[in-house]
């Protein structure tokens, strides 16, 4: 049961341990002089899409959720029932509504922050372009069921929201 | 009680609180140290948001230890795991007591206090706590205790990471107690004796000037050792990480853990400071000899020197930490079996005969014409190990593997 290991002729000098030693110890004794990268967070925050530096975040990120809303206020959301269908975590929760002219609206819409794995189908199948996942990371929050954005939570932020990925502009040119 | 003997142990008490305070300071500061460095080499800011520039970071973190819960594994056991971290941290502060830190300080006093009595002290303090005429026997003795400490955490802990963690931690530990020995025989071929003021005495005036240069490989042994010893990477497969979580560590919690992470960093201390005393000449300020007078003044400025010294070779660990990835653990025991002890046996070997030669047969009483020699020799072993040995063969490698045409297996059978 021998492992044939295939042994290289390698030159002395690529072999050396020692040698290979005071190298790495010359680069990591450079390496301690130059400039570092580290981005102080809370100072210094991923700058907004208009002025795009080293330090911001894609605009296809899959944030939390926003609701979009018509010049009235009111939620776009037709309560179609597509989004908590191809939602894979399930963690939509619609209960549709209609009023006296017919039109269907969200009675309750919940969204599980803490279930929700942020694939952004619920973006791509909305025939109304009402729910968006957003561009957006700060989520803190003092309670687990704070996590649970209702329908006026949603609404009501208002971070950017995510172009997510183009199919014919795979790049985002 | 005579008053020499009080004063003698006043002064000892005052030292005794002096290093033990010092070595704790500097041992946070230790922590705060690393991680700036390991930061730095890897292009980040290291801790930076408690007090100034971080300063006060490791005061957070013991703080932090001391109110977070202790907790027990279950069906651990618990007498063993409680005593674990004592055993390893009471060896690794005992050891500091014996290393020289400053030119001795000439101490006069007479005076007599109510209920205590007189005390008196004359004469030149040696700044070690004690001044022991075993010195290096000493350390390596009490060295080898740390080994239990960390082999009774990983076996009571219950927890098979730890238990692997401790075995590897004793194997490794006592094979390279070997090379460690061997590679100080050298110096004490050299002095004569095992005292380490006498050891410093040696470097200082016997004209030979430091003992890297005519022992160098036995610097470089003692240098490899040390890592071992200390469990430091590239040696530290007893912790670990990507393998057994944190090694003999994993089930401590709070200042247990802490104690552990402690004996770690004193235990680099103190192979800094063996290093400097036995190889670097200790607190001797090189080219001058006004150091040698004993004086207040010289002792401050042969501490400072010591302090950069030992600052060196902690910087150094730390150096090398963020440069080598870690071992095999057969590379590890093969290198401390089959490269470290028969170089150091054969260099000893060398160095008597060297020694014997230049003295007996050839005469020479000389200590500058000897060190020349002895430089001579150096240069030319050190050219055979590390230019023609060093090739692949230095770490147990692909080569021996290649030789036994699957090795992996034939050492398994
Ligand atoms: S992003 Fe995905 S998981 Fe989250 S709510 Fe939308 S469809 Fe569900
Ligand atoms: S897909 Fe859009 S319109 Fe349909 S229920 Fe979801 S949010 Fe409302």
């Amino acid at each position: 049961m021998a492992i044939g290991v295939k042994v290289m002729k390698r030159p002395a000098k690529d072999v050396s341990y020692v040698r290979a030693t005071l190298k790495g110890m010359a680069i990591t004794f450079k390496k301690m002089f130059e400039p570092k990268v580290t981005m102080q967070y809370p100072e210094e925050k991923s700058a907004p899409e208009s002025e795009r530096g080293a330090w911001s975040i894609s605009p296809r990120w899959r944030g939390t959720h926003r609701m979009l809303t018509d010049e009235q206020g009111r939620s776009k959301c037709v309560a179609c029932g597509l989004c908590p269908q191809i939602c894979p975590a399930n963690c939509i929760k619609l209960v549709p509504g209609e009023d006296e002219e017919g039109h269907r609206y969200p009675l309750i819409y919940e969204i599980d922050e803490f279930r929700c794995v942020f694939c952004g189908y619920c973006q791509e199948v909305c025939p109304e372009e009402a729910i968006h996942v957003g561009v957006h990371y700060e989520n803190a929050e003092y309670s687990r069921d704070r996590f649970v954005y209702d329908l006026e939570r949603l609404s009501s932020q208002t971070h950017p929201v995510s172009t997510l990925w183009d199919p014919t502009d795979p790049k985002g040119e | 009680m005579t008053p020499e003997l009080k004063g003698l142990l006043l002064v000892s008490i005052i030292k005794l609180l002096v290093v033990f305070t010092v070595t704790m300071i500097g041992v946070a500061l230790l922590t705060l140290m690393e991680r700036k460095v390991s930061a730095w080499m890897q292009y980040r800011l290291g801790p930076n948001r408690v007090g100034f520039g971080g300063l006060l970071q490791p005061a957070a973190d013991g703080i932090k230890n001391i109110i977070k819960e202790e907790t027990f594994p279950g069906m651990a056991n618990r007498v063993l795991f409680m005593l674990a971290p004592a055993l390893a941290f009471i060896p690794a502060l005992t050891l500091g007591s014996v290393i020289h830190w400053a030119a001795p300080l000439p101490v006069n006093f007479d005076f007599t206090l109510p209920l205590l009595g007189r005390f008196v002290h004359t004469g030149l303090m040696p700044m070690a706590v004690a001044d022991l005429p075993v010195g290096i026997l000493f350390v390596l003795a009490i060295s080898s205790m740390g080994v239990y400490g960390i082999a009774l955490a990983g076996w009571s802990s219950n927890s098979k990471y730890a238990l692997l963690g401790g075995l590897r931690a004793t194997a490794q530990m006592i094979s390279y107690e070997v090379a460690m020995g061997l590679a100080v025989v050298p110096v004490l071929l050299l002095t004569g004796n095992v005292a380490f003021g006498e050891i410093i005495r040696a470097q200082q005036v016997g004209g030979f000037g430091w003992f890297i240069l005519p022992l160098f490989l036995a610097f470089h042994n003692f240098l490899v050792a040390g890592f071992a010893e200390t469990n430091r990477l590239p040696f530290d497969m007893p912790e670990a990480e990507s393998e057994l979580i944190a090694g003999y560590h994993t089930e401590y919690s709070a200042m247990k853990f802490s104690m552990f992470f402690i004996a770690e960093y004193t235990n680099m201390v103190t192979v800094s400071a063996m290093v400097t005393t036995l190889f670097l000449g200790g607190w001797d300020i090189p080219f001058t000899h006004w150091d040698e007078t004993p004086g207040v003044l010289q002792t401050i400025a042969t501490g400072g020197m010591m302090f950069l010294k030992v600052f060196f070779w902690l910087f150094f660990f730390m150096w090398i930490r963020w440069t080598l990835p870690r071992f095999r653990y057969d590379q590890l025991m093969a290198l401390g079996w089959k490269v470290l002890m028969p170089i150091g046996l054969a260099y000893v070997m060398l160095i008597a005969t060297a020694i014997y030669l230049i003295e007996n047969v050839a005469g020479i009483s000389s200590g500058l014409v000897k060190m020349l020699v002895l430089t001579g020799i150096n240069v030319a072993l050190g050219y055979i190990v590390f230019m023609v040995l060093d090739r692949g063969l230095l770490i147990g490698g692909s080569r021996e593997r290649g030789a036994a045409s699957g090795g992996l297996g034939r050492r398994a059978a």
